[in-house]
């Protein structure tokens, strides 16, 4: 994955029972396949004291316990493991997640077909011919941030981020898309909503979908929305779950 | 079977334990104790497990009634008026709460929480190894949110014991609170720095379990105060465009998208959550080589513990009648002036 010359990822403390190895500082899909991938080689050279990682675009944070590896030995370890060559990360799953597009479910979809000029269903038509990887799940619980929004679909956040937005949120961000699993406040742009729970509690698994997996999307009509957010509730995935 | 009834609480207080590990990189933060020190000093007068879960008391109090059973208990952390079926009763030491008495905690008077650990812990059942209460995730045992007027704890049959037991208050440095540069200190003018650490910093009204928020001279980043999202800690000072500071704390978003200046370190963590709104706090910049000599001592002081448990009035009293006088439950409070703590004082975990 990363050429033999690739810069050393930088290695930041955060306070003293964490750290940050820093291979990006932009939204890069190379730099974050570069961090899904050290992410896996760390977990698989199982580096006592190593508490558990977070992966995220640009960089993978690693929560330690001093008491048994200190900063210096761990940086030193980390500098090694990336000097070697990484197994790139091969998507072994894909997810089909039914989306209700506009009306009450997306109230800013004719609003972003405005702001690029183009009509409410080519913006689904985009948005659904979309190939996304989960780039990251952070920030609220089942939040997957999703890297492959057409390019054309970019817009910028709002200036005034709404106090609370619904549960299943499926939004756009800047050149970002996501699917929300709690309701929240937000800033983005809300395309539809869709039954799924990326996060639910009382369900095995807890949390569907992870960093590495591809997601596309499908419209469902509104009609449908009741029926399939009672099976999600009820514990299904509703997410069709396709392995490549 | 015994029961702890909760009789008055508000949404800030609720079970907590050391936390919830392993799911933030599915977004799910760790949660558990604001003051995780309080917390092992409570459980370990009860004879539990440092980071099981006990009740974390917010600042307004709460009360507590023993229902088919009495309850033995300990209460530290934040000092606040504690009286046991109308008579005062102190902190650090355990006591038993008799059927039909009522515990009344008042609210916090130095500090803001404070924790009723249970002999034998709160039973729940864990999600990812842990009862902590996250509201926002839905999450927590026995009830995924704040404790309420009516609900019933299960709670285990008090043990027979020689004695209560007390505790001196656990070290605590004080000073400034400490951290540790980075991990975007470069994203900061360079003048930041010396002004997040050579000035006060006062706590806003608007902070609570997900963040301490502070106010003070801005902080500014010349090249705006959007980053691309990376990982958070309990500790991350994360600066938004308002330039004013905000300490993330155990219910945190796991990742955030704003410039972090600097880290609180662990030990100082829990200090840090007694601070309140409107009390001023310093900050004092270290290396990671002190930090973790910090850390060393702190984990040291927190595993000889137990040794430091004494039981209360060993020598002065009798120690068969005080058992009978447990076993049925009656105020324990009566031997506060053979502890090691000053008569009538209110000792709390805050030295």
């Amino acid at each position: 994955m990363t050429a033999p010359d690739a810069p050393l990822p930088r290695i930041l403390p955060c306070g003293d029972a964490a750290l940050t190895v820093e291979f990006g500082r932009s939204l890069d899909e190379t730099v974050n396949r570069t961090v899904l991938a050290f992410d896996r080689a760390v977990a698989a050279e199982a580096i006592a004291g190593i508490q558990e990682t977070v992966p995220t675009y640009r960089s993978l944070l690693i929560h330690y316990d001093a008491l048994t590896v200190d900063f210096g030995s761990l940086r030193q370890r980390l500098l090694a493991l990336a000097v070697k060559p990484l197994v790139p990360v091969a998507t072994t799953r894909r997810w089909r997640v039914p989306v209700v597009y506009g009306g009450d479910y997306g109230i800013d979809l004719d609003d972003v077909a405005r702001t690029h000029g183009i009509s409410a269903d080519d913006v689904v038509a985009r948005h659904m011919a979309g190939d996304y990887f989960v780039a990251m799940v952070g920030f609220t619980p089942g939040f997957a941030y999703l890297s492959g929004l057409d390019p054309t679909l970019a817009t910028s956040r709002r200036s005034e981020p709404r106090p609370s937005t619904p549960p299943g949120s499926i939004h756009i961000g800047g050149a970002q898309a996501a699917i929300q699993c709690l309701a929240g406040p937000s800033g983005w742009h809300l395309l539809g909503r869709t039954p799924v729970r990326t996060f639910h509690p009382r369900r095995a698994p807890v949390f569907l979908i992870a960093p590495g997996d591809a997601v596309t999307f499908y419209a469902v009509p509104a009609a449908e929305f009741a029926a399939l957010d009672r099976a999600a509730e009820a514990g299904e995935p509703v997410a069709e779950l396709v392995t490549p | 079977m015994t029961m702890l009834a909760v009789i008055a609480a508000d949404p800030a207080t609720s079970v907590q334990d050391g936390g919830r590990h392993g799911a933030q990189r599915f977004g799910l933060s760790p949660s558990g104790a604001m003051d995780a020190a309080s917390l092992a000093l409570a459980n370990a007068l009860v004879g539990n497990p440092p980071l099981a879960a006990a009740i974390e008391v917010g600042p307004f109090g709460a009360a507590f009634a023993a229902r088919d059973g009495s309850v033995r208990v300990a209460l530290a952390g934040a000092q606040r008026h504690a009286t046991l079926a109308g008579a005062p009763i102190a902190a650090q030491r355990s006591f038993v709460i008799a059927e039909h008495e009522t515990l009344t905690l008042g609210p916090a008077r130095d500090g803001v929480f404070s924790y009723l650990a249970i002999e034998g812990a709160v039973h729940g059942v864990p999600v990812f190894g842990s009862l902590s209460v996250n509201v926002r995730a839905g999450l927590g045992s026995p009830f995924p949110r704040g404790l309420e007027a009516g609900d019933v704890l299960q709670v285990d049959d008090i043990r027979p014991l020689r004695s209560e037991r007390g505790a001196p208050p656990i070290h605590r440095d004080a000073g400034p609170i400490r951290v540790i540069a980075g991990p975007q200190d470069d994203e900061f003018e360079p003048a930041a720095m010396g002004v997040l650490i050579e000035r006060e910093w006062m706590l806003a009204a608007a902070s609570d379990r997900m963040g301490y928020r502070l106010e003070g001279p801005p902080l500014r980043h010349p090249n705006g105060h959007n980053i691309v999202s990376d990982g958070t800690v309990t500790g991350s000072i994360q600066v938004p465009g308002s330039g004013q500071p905000i300490v993330l704390m155990a219910d945190r978003g796991t990742t955030g998208g704003y410039p972090k200046i600097a880290t609180v370190i662990s030990i100082d963590i829990g200090r840090l959550a007694q601070v309140r709104p409107g009390q001023s706090i310093r900050f004092a910049l270290i290396g990671v080589e002190e930090a973790l000599r910090l850390a060393r001592r702190h984990a040291a002081d927190l595993a000889a513990l137990p040794g430091r448990i004494t039981e209360i009035g060993e020598i002065a009293l009798d120690v068969a009648s005080l058992q009978d006088a447990n076993l049925a439950g009656v105020a324990v409070s009566a031997v506060d002036a053979a502890t090691w703590q000053a008569p009538g004082a209110d000792a709390g975990g805050e030295p």
